[in-house]
């Protein structure tokens, strides 16, 4: 017995310095994980067609994935982070303090979010204002601020149906409820004159914007911190609820859910293209340049998720949910030319 | 029944019998309330999961065109390498169309809708086969190739015609050309294999999702956390049970263990990717970081349990070792710690199960991922267990993220592949305790 004992620490300690030189020959990426879909399935063609081992590829937002990634240079560092929103500048110096110099962005497309209620209740066409309204947590009425009190969709607008207002939102941790607020909280405020009121009456402007933005808390409107998977569960389990999704999400649950027109345009990946459809935001990956030429396949993988057949408007991608980038081609060009982003 | 009895009960026996039975109801409803939960949950687990073990696969007879196969003529591998697989999808498309033609099967489907009713997995199979074996080319090959997640999805009972009339992604044509090729046993459905030996798929292609590169993940790391955890855990319980003198230091140091083993599992992944990512410079998504922070996790476990089960030795056994002049050593490893023996096991194996069913340290090490490469036990490149990896654990967590509802039914599978494994453990334990026990 002790000399099996001894036999066992004798071998994992001998297997512990064996493994003290690693390299690795895979691509190894990490974060958003709107764009995990995207890249996985990239990866896997990849792997299919390449002499390269398929890239792994880790979820875990877009947040944790750019502070790994500027965790420094080497083999041990990721090599690629994928973002649903473009690299803050104090990331940037986060990375430029560990080492990484050169970062290069590449955006691989648009990523449309859609408001989509159960499939066998009423439909809705809303506009940002009815949302700015619904979910506000204070209105500016008479030079006031008073406490939303709508608790139906058809005191926010008469044209809606008559539906209690429940909404399941993205919650603080995503990149999708910072679009949800700018691109249709604050966008409703503005429209409606809101804003405007609440500067003429000598409200500053951040205050106002603040304002504007600040989501009820009274329940009608509710954080959603986990997946979409997780909304939709809501609204299997509550048919006023409405939801809101990434476009691709939507597209794979035809069946189970309706999509609501935004200020009477339909999501679909033509209109958010065209810039028709006002909800959208870019996603990218960006590139440690220092590791390419060192990492095998680092370049290769990049050129070929932003290839034509790949990232094109008829490829995977865009079947799969993706809004194709209409300069895919410049795009193109900045990984073939290994251009870095200004200021890194 | 007539009283037999003679002996009168008083209010007070009858108040003390009627609380004893009022706390055996209390427990019965307690343990009922226990059982329908887990029933549920298996239940809701099982009829979610249970389809996953079966696949619908489509009987083909692949033309393997030269003309678009090897435009050189020559056979060379790496000239036809650049035939990518979606060059390959028009053959299998091409095939299904042939097939329906010669069934004289009717249908209103576009050319395309027919070729989405093939999974996008088959065009990497059948590219895989004819480089292996270039030879093939020319030829026709037979071969069952997945059907698409929506198909398999009408054969299981997911997608209904209702369902498919709104779904994008299929339509009831689609279904009723399926229903007749399996009417004509071109479409079968069979055991699913695939399932427990094929790697992840991207959220394209849920038919072909398998856990085969999870299962050797969890292996691996069950392999270092049991070379680590048993020799470490056995050693330093020996020492503190058996020799350590009885003071302050030793006292702290109990308590901390005590600590330990309730700290949140996901202290350990912050630990392992400072120590062992970042300062030791270990591959990160590697099932040796995993089995070493996993190990760092249940080795307080191990601990309490074997130094619980050498408690439970009888002080005679050791007097009397060391009453025939046995060293204090050798009336350990003589007497002692084989007596102890099963306890020590069985404290392992459930220390084991409950690493294998952990995802939370493995988030911040980056085994939460998605990895298509069997990763090897070995290679000169990684090193020992060096090459990226999942676990069982983190596949559930990733399919239940994906948008494609045929991912629902894939981790209710492995969930219950989890549980198979989690249950034989625990029933080698309790086999273990039961053989090899001893009572004084």
């Amino acid at each position: 017995m002790s000399i099996m004992k001894l036999t066992a620490s004798t071998m994992a300690i001998a297997a512990l310095s064996t493994t003290a030189a690693v390299a690795r020959d895979n691509v190894q990426v990490a974060g958003s994980s709107t764009v995990l879909p995207y890249a996985s399935i990239v990866a896997e063609v990849f792997g299919e067609n390449f002499d390269f081992p398929t890239p792994v590829i880790e979820s875990g937002g877009s947040s944790a994935g750019l502070k790994r990634f500027c965790e420094g240079v080497g083999e041990n560092t990721i090599d690629i982070a994928n973002a649903s929103r473009a690299m803050r500048d104090t990331e940037v110096e986060a990375c430029a303090a560990a080492g990484v110099e050169e970062i290069i962005e590449v955006r691989i497309g648009y990523d449309g979010i859609v408001f989509a209620s159960d499939i066998d209740g009423n439909s809705f066409e809303y506009t940002p204002e009815d949302w700015y309204k619904a979910l506000a947590a204070e209105h500016f009425i008479d030079g006031e601020l008073t406490p939303n009190t709508f608790t139906n969709w058809s005191e926010v607008n008469p044209d809606l149906p008559d539906q209690p207002i429940q909404a399941f939102i993205p919650g603080t941790k995503h990149g999708t409820r910072e679009v949800f607020e700018e691109k249709v909280i604050l966008a409703g405020c503005e429209e409606g004159g809101y804003m405007q009121a609440m500067l003429d009456s000598g409200v500053d402007e951040d205050t106002a914007e603040e304002k504007c933005m600040a989501i009820r808390t009274d329940g009608r409107s509710v954080d959603i911190d986990g997946d979409y998977t997780e909304t939709l569960a809501r609204i299997n389990a509550d048919a006023n609820g409405i939801g809101v999704f990434g476009l691709s999400f939507y597209e794979n649950n035809t069946d189970k859910l309706q999509v609501a027109t935004m200020s009477d345009v339909t999501p679909s990946t033509e209109t958010i293209a065209s810039g028709e459809y006002p909800v959208s935001r870019p996603l990218y990956f960006y590139i440690k340049k220092a590791h390419i030429g060192v990492v095998p396949g680092v370049k290769e993988f990049a050129e070929f998720f932003i290839s034509d057949d790949m990232a094109g408007p008829d490829g995977p991608l865009a079947e799969y949910g993706l809004v194709s980038d209409p300069e895919l081609a410049t795009v193109q060009d900045t990984v073939a030319n290994e251009t870095p982003m200004s200021g890194s | 029944m007539t009283k037999s009895s003679l002996l009168a009960a008083d209010a007070r026996t009858k108040k003390r019998n009627a609380a004893e039975s009022r706390f055996k109801a209390y427990g019965f409803a307690a343990i009922c309330v226990a059982m329908i939960a887990l029933v549920v949950l298996l239940l809701s687990v099982v009829t979610n999961g249970v389809t996953a073990f079966q696949q619908t696969y489509i009987t083909l007879d692949v033309v393997l065109d030269e003309d678009r196969l090897d435009k050189e003529g020559n056979r060379e591998r790496a000239d036809m390498a650049k035939v990518t697989t979606i060059g390959y999808a028009p053959l299998l498309r091409d095939a299904l169309l042939t097939k329906i033609a010669e069934l004289g099967i009717e249908t209103e489907l576009s050319e395309r809708d027919v070729g989405d009713m093939i999974s996008k997995e088959a065009s990497a199979t059948i590219r895989n086969k004819v480089l292996a074996n270039t030879e093939l080319v020319g030829e026709t090959v037979s071969l069952d190739v997945l059907a698409s997640g929506r198909i398999d999805g009408y054969f299981k009972g997911r997608v209904t015609m209702q369902s498919a009339a709104r779904d994008a992604n299929t339509s009831p044509e689609a279904l009723e050309l399926a229903q007749a090729l399996a009417d004509e046993g071109v479409i079968v459905t069979q055991f699913n294999w695939r399932f427990l030996s094929a790697p992840d798929a991207s959220d394209q292609r849920p038919e072909a999702a398998g856990l085969g590169v999870a299962i050797l993940g969890s292996l691996y790391m069950m392999a270092v956390v049991l070379c680590l955890a048993l020799p470490i855990g056995v050693a330093s319980s020996i020492y503190l049970e058996e020799f350590a003198p009885k003071n302050r230091w030793t006292d702290i140091i109990e308590v901390n263990i005590s600590n330990l083993a309730a700290v949140p599992s996901i202290v350990y992944g912050i630990l392992g990717l400072a120590i062992f990512i970042n300062f030791m410079e270990f591959n990160q998504s590697s099932p040796l970081v995993g089995g070493l922070v996993l190990t760092l996790m249940t080795l307080p476990t191990i601990i309490i349990s074997t130094r619980a089960a050498l408690k439970s030795v009888p002080p005679s056994i050791r007097d009397a070792a060391l009453g025939v002049g046995a060293s204090k050593m050798q009336s350990v490893f003589h007497h002692v710690l084989p007596l102890a023996a099963p306890g020590i096991l069985t404290g392992t194996i459930i220390g084991l199960a409950q690493a294998l069913g952990e995802t939370a340290p493995l988030l911040l090490i980056g085994m939460v991922a998605f990895v298509r490469e069997y990763p090897a036990a070995f290679s000169s490149d990684a090193g020992l267990f060096g090459e990226a990896a999942t676990a069982l654990p983190v596949q559930v967590y990733n399919w239940t993220q994906r948008s494609d509802p045929a991912f629902v039914e894939r981790a209710s599978g492995a969930i219950i592949t989890l549980l198979v494994f989690l249950l034989f453990m625990n029933a080698l334990a309790i086999y273990l305790r039961r053989r090899f026990e001893r009572r004084w």
